[in-house]
């Protein structure tokens, strides 16, 4: 049961996913605003829209906040694989003495 | 290490360097920095610490339980002001528009919820660095 719920969530998702990716463009263009306008907004729209001066700081931690956001996750992965694999546990030590 | 040169100076070195790394985070938003160097800064001088007066003596200034505290918590408080947005304003992580004090353009308290990220992410950076270090020159009896 909790099988099939999770297969039906992960159809869902998927197909989320996949309509979000039709709709992206499908060919790269120097005219995207991405390379031309949003340069200008943050440099003459940045001290007003976050009240922030270091125009970096701005950008890192308010207009791309859910990318730092992704960022401190992977630093938080990175702490729980290596703690997973390498730090020792109880189990550890009650297999040690049973043996 | 047992030399006294190294402990004394390790002692002088330390407070200055933390006390650089905490100004590095609160001043992320108004001068070069943040939340990412800051915290590799302190990191980096808990690692002096442990290297310098041994794992168990490091154990005490920084230990397991603090580093999972620490490690949920920066995270934790940086989805908590996502959320406020959320509630507030209507968008994951919104800042302005959704009332966060903004203070004056300059100062150290400005900027919205800028700060407070910083501080979050400062404080995962060091948890991190310092406790991938201990994880790995534990020497466990297994």
């Amino acid at each position: 049961m909790k099988k099939t719920i999770a297969n039906v969530l992960f159809l869902i998702l998927f197909v989320i996913l996949v309509i979000g990716i039709l709709q992206m463009p499908t060919t790269a263009s120097t005219n995207a605003p991405a390379y031309n306008d949003i340069v200008y907004h943050y440099i003459n729209n940045g001290a007003t829209d976050t009240n922030a001066v270091n125009l970096i700081a701005a950008i890192l931690a308010d207009y791309r906040a859910f990318d730092t956001l992704g960022e401190t996750i992977v630093l938080f992965t990175s702490v729980v694989a290596v703690g997973s694999v390498l730090r020792s546990t109880k189990y550890d030590k009650e297999a040690k003495e049973n043996e | 290490m047992n030399d006294i040169i190294i402990k004394n100076i390790t002692r002088i070195v330390i407070p200055f360097a933390q006390a650089y790394g905490i100004f590095i985070i609160l001043n992320g938003h108004i001068s070069p920095g943040g939340g990412f160097a800051g915290g590799a800064i302190i990191g980096t001088s808990l690692i002096l610490y442990t290297l310098v007066f041994g794992r168990e003596k490091g154990k005490k200034k920084f230990s397991h339980k603090m580093s999972e505290i620490a490690e949920s918590g920066g995270i934790m408080i940086f989805v908590l002001i996502g959320v406020i947005g959320i509630i507030m304003a209507g968008s994951f992580l919104a800042n302005q528009s959704a009332g966060f004090p903004q203070g004056e353009l300059g100062n150290i308290l400005s900027g919205g919820f800028i700060p407070i990220l910083m501080i979050a992410i400062g404080i995962k950076v060091a948890s991190t660095m310092i406790s991938l270090f201990n994880i790995l020159i534990d020497e466990e009896k297994v």
